[in-house]
């Protein structure tokens, strides 16, 4: 059997969802960004809602978002996505909204929100990339640096006493009574790739349940800022992110 | 030969060589090229293209969806 004869649309069991479109992304190669868009893509493809979704783009390293999932999309002022998303899901209660944040947007500019989103039990989902760093803008330290961790306004590591504790903020939204469901991810191998596409997927049905508003947060990579080739950045994620950001749901009602 | 046979499609022009699919692939089928595409990323080809099986490990962890899989079932062996 040659090459040739397995390759054949009759033998195709994977390829690119269509709600991806064929713009090359901005990511660097192997970030998490990048995993996501395509699992978010491949959710709205499996659920037949390309025309009813409308994602809200924030701002930092996902700004252009909206150039690579083929739905409707709101660009959003910094830190103010679940806001937009407020507006948009309350005007258009038939659509699925959902914001792609990182932690810079939600957990540092965004912090209010975020909250009072939550608070308020918007029917929305947000996804929430964290990969402990500013990337955009040149991998400073976030609210979600480790301690220890270095960056590039942290060179010689986070300490305490100067910067503060890490915010673990999906463990904060946990907390409110509005959120119904909040789960902690990753997409650094084949497995979590899976379980982070049930959370998309679950989120977003959550959305039009009426039952208040979902989060999922993805532990991510930044291998340009964490200064790594992709495959350490998910190993040194592994071992440094997980620890101090286990992995699993924090809510399901 | 084995009894189940795949074979992948890389988009050359999309892989930004990020070499997460050399890493996840179970049957160390991939490499990454010494040829680089238009935009200087060396892409990922199968440089052992016998030992593939269509998992799809590959396409599952790469983050651009450069990947394409087939897979067939040998029925004869
Ligand atoms: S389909 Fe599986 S065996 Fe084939 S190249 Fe991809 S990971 Fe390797
Ligand atoms: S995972 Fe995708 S982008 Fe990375 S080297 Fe493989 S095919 Fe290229």
């Amino acid at each position: 059997m040659t090459l040739n004869d397995i390759i054949d649309p009759k033998n195709l069991v994977y390829a690119k969802t269509k709600v991806m479109n064929d713009t090359p992304m901005h990511y660097c190669p192997g970030c998490s960004h990048s995993v996501v868009h395509k699992l978010i893509a491949e959710v709205i493809e499996e659920l037949d809602i390309q025309d009813k979704t409308i994602g809200i783009a924030p701002v930092g390293c996902a700004v252009f978002g909206y150039k690579y999932i083929d739905i409707d999309w709101q660009q959003a002022a910094h830190g103010r996505a679940p806001s937009l998303a407020t507006a948009v899901k309350r005007l258009l209660p038939d659509r699925y909204v959902f914001t792609y944040q990182g932690d810079g947007d939600l957990a540092a500019i965004g912090t209010a929100e975020t909250i009072h989103t939550c608070n308020r039990g918007e029917n929305i989902a947000i996804f929430f990339i964290n990969n402990g760093i500013y990337g955009m803008t040149g991998g400073q330290m976030a609210p979600t640096t480790l301690n220890g961790m270095k960056s590039t306004t942290s060179p010689s590591g986070r300490t305490v006493p100067l910067s503060g504790h890490p915010l673990d903020m999906t463990k904060l939204l946990a907390q409110l009574d509005g959120t119904c469901y909040v789960t902690r991810q990753s997409v650094h191998n084949i497995a979590n790739i899976r379980k982070t596409k049930k959370a998309i997927k679950k989120a977003l049905e959550n959305s039009m349940l009426d039952k208040g508003t979902s989060v999922v947060e993805i532990v991510s990579t930044c291998s340009a800022g964490w200064n790594m080739t992709p495959a350490d950045s998910n190993n040194w994620m592994e071992q440094n992110m997980i620890p101090a950001y286990p992995l699993g749901d924090m809510k399901d009602i | 030969m084995a009894k189940v046979k795949g074979a992948i499609v890389v988009n050359t022009e999309r892989c930004k060589g990020c070499n997460l699919c050399v890493v996840a692939c179970p049957a160390k089928v991939l490499s990454l090229s010494p040829d680089s595409n238009l935009k200087g990323y060396n892409f990922s080809y199968m440089s052992n293209a016998d030992s593939c099986v269509g998992c799809a490990a590959c396409a599952y962890v790469c983050p651009d969806a450069c990947i394409t899989v087939y897979k067939v079932k040998n029925k004869t062996e």
